[in-house]
């Protein structure tokens, strides 16, 4: 577990981390959301000891993570900026890592194993792709087989693969009862993701809660169908207590994602979209059936944890609002 | 690129599952030494300070012993009589300094440079007890390399200039001397890794190295041949630890005795570290 209590941070005039605190809790997937600069990767650095903070602590199963003697037993960390000598081979890294924890080199080529990279154990680092790289920092913190992982933008830049990979490993390991926090900008793969959520924004705490609670708070969930039937299911769907509206972009799913409709095959389908508020996707699906309605796409909109996000950092956006808030830029 | 499933994942490894494990200096160490010996960098600076070294004792001791009794040799010759250790050392170490000196910022900045410092310190903490391992490791690698250097020296040279002048390591002072050039060029690669702890970063801390070996030196012999500037003068950290490789001083800066300069290299180094350690264990990483 991991306990953050007003914890503050200052960098000369800016407060980065501001009086935060919140715990992290075991067996499940804790995401760790906040607009760029919101203070994300500088609470995981405080957490883990490499930077001090002004006032407060955190803890990790109750210790400084300065204290615990063998650090990387407890705690696994990926951090955002590069911490690998690009010229040294991905074992002699993993190596000496291990060595400082006691561990036999073995677990080095285990590692090596579990992400994948032992064909290229003893190629440098600093010829690694990004997404090798990723998977080297992702064997060094599952070096010591830690019970508390702590991944700072683990999937930023990676290809899908990765992008699925990595998700799968911290669902898997979350399942294993293990402590995952995961910073991350990016809200829908949070949504798919996160058992629960941490939201943060000028480093002051926005929400703490579970995933599915923070996406309900927002101003409404909505759902998206095609049909070609869009006349009846909208009276259908209003008789329920919903309401249906014609989606203004025939294609595209709302989310800019049309071009990678266009990739996929999709946009030869003509039928209207209705965007629905106040029914659930289940609904829809049984209000259809029913009436023997034809659907032909019926999506809950994750962007309405973008929406939610976006409400709830709306004040907080560090170059959201530039008259708002000229100093920071002078400060920075 | 094979994506290994995360179902592959296998728990903790037999190594891992051992309870309460105790790890201390030793096991630091030990990760220092596979840091130090697992980038080139290291080789290609020892390389270098095995080159200039050796290959310089060989040329200067040469060209004194090939125009022996030459045109306008006649002072030269004079000091190869009187003090041959001084021809054998007086270049080659000085400037082999700089490559032991380039290895001992290296070891430092290069943890800044390429964010290893970040895995380092999840890894360790405790930054003084890292610090402490790196030095450590540092300081007998290079004790090893340039006692081998400074034997290694003194032999060549001494072989070279036997037809003229015969230099022995049992003439008085002459033992001292050549363990000393190796004592001399660990310190002052010390000297140049204080300066990367605190400087972190390469070209300035290599900088500053520089202009202590070669700079002040140039700048000391301008200054005004007074008992307080020399005085001054003999403090300095490449003036100071000097001594310990001199057989006959002499000049200006006569002021500390072979083991009296060294040990004032030797203090300002843990002065330096002191400062670095300080710095160190406050800074954000």
């Amino acid at each position: 577990m991991i306990e953050v209590r007003d914890l503050t941070k200052r960098f000369g005039e800016k407060l980065a981390v501001d009086h935060l605190s919140f715990s992290v809790q075991p067996g499940r997937v804790t995401g760790f959301l906040g607009p760029n600069g919101a203070g994300k990767s500088t609470t995981m650095r405080l957490i883990l000891g490499l930077d001090r903070p002004a006032s407060g602590t955190a803890t990790i199963n109750g210790v400084p993570y300065a204290q615990i003697p063998t650090p990387l037993r407890t705690v696994g960390a990926l951090l955002e900026a590069k911490s690998v000598h690009t010229g040294r081979t991905a074992r002699n890294h993993l190596l000496f890592l291990a060595q400082t924890q006691g561990l036999p080199s073995s677990r080095a080529d285990e590692v090596l194993r579990l992400v994948g990279l032992s064909d290229v154990a003893g190629k440098r680092a600093g010829a690694f792709s990004l997404g090798m790289g990723q998977r080297l920092g992702v064997a060094a913190a599952m070096l010591g087989d830690p019970q508390v992982l702590l991944l700072d933008e683990p999937v930023n830049g990676l290809d899908p693969e990765g992008v699925l990979w990595i998700r799968n490993l911290m669902k898997a390991l979350a399942g294993e009862g293990r402590t995952i926090l995961v910073s991350s900008h990016l809200m829908n793969e949070m949504a798919v993701t996160a058992d629960h959520l941490i939201v943060i924004g000028r480093g002051r705490l926005l929400a703490d809660a579970a995933t599915e609670e923070v996406i309900a708070r927002s101003s409404g969930q909505t759902v998206r169908v095609r049909t070609p039937d869009p006349d009846r299911l909208t009276a259908l769907i209003a008789a329920d207590g919903g309401k249906a509206v014609p989606s203004a972009t025939g294609n595209g799913n709302g989310n800019g994602n049309a071009a990678a409709e266009a990739a996929a095959g999709q946009p030869s389908d003509r039928a209207p979209v209705l965007t629905v508020t106040g029914v659930a996707a289940a609904r829809i699906g049984e209000l259809a059936a029913q009436s023997g309605v034809v659907l032909h796409e019926l999506t809950p909109q994750l962007a309405s944890l973008e929406e939610a996000f976006l409400e709830l950092t709306a004040d907080s956006l560090e170059y959201g609002h530039l008259d708002a808030q000229p100093a920071d830029w002078s400060s920075r | 690129m094979s994506a290994a499933p995360a179902a592959s994942y296998s728990p903790a490894g037999p190594a891992v599952a051992s309870q309460r494990h105790r790890v201390g200096f030793g096991h630091y160490m030990l990760a220092e030494w596979t840091k130090i010996r697992s980038v080139r960098s290291t080789f290609w600076t020892l390389i270098v300070a095995i080159v200039v070294v050796v290959g310089f004792t060989a040329l200067i001791t040469w060209v004194t012993a090939a125009n022996w009794n030459g045109p306008r040799a006649a002072p030269r010759d004079a000091r190869a009589i009187a003090d041959p250790t001084a021809i054998i050392f007086g270049v080659a170490i000085y400037l082999g300094q700089l490559a032991i000196a380039v290895l001992g910022v290296l070891v430092v900045t290069t943890e800044y440079s390429t964010g290893v410092i970040r895995a380092s310190l999840l890894a360790v903490p405790r930054r003084i007890t890292m610090l402490a391992a790196k030095v450590t490791v540092f300081t007998l690698v290079m004790f090893v390399l340039a006692e081998i250097l400074a034997f290694g020296s003194f032999f060549v040279g001494a072989a070279i200039l036997h037809s003229h002048v015969s230099v022995s390591l049992s003439d008085t002072g002459v033992l001292r001397a050549t363990f000393g050039a190796g004592l001399y060029l660990v310190t002052f690669g010390l000297f140049a890794m204080a300066i990367g702890v605190l400087l972190r970063h390469t070209a300035g801390a290599i900088s500053i190295a520089v202009a202590v070996a070669f700079v002040l030196p140039i700048l000391a012999g301008l200054l005004p041949d007074t008992s307080l500037w020399n005085h001054l003068v003999g403090y300095l950290p490449v003036q100071a630890g000097s001594q310990v490789i001199t057989v006959h001083p002499t000049g200006d800066a006569i002021v500390l005795s072979a083991w009296e300069g060294y040990g004032v290299l030797c203090i300002w180094v843990a002065v330096l570290f002191g400062f670095g350690a300080y710095l160190f264990s406050r800074r954000d990483a």
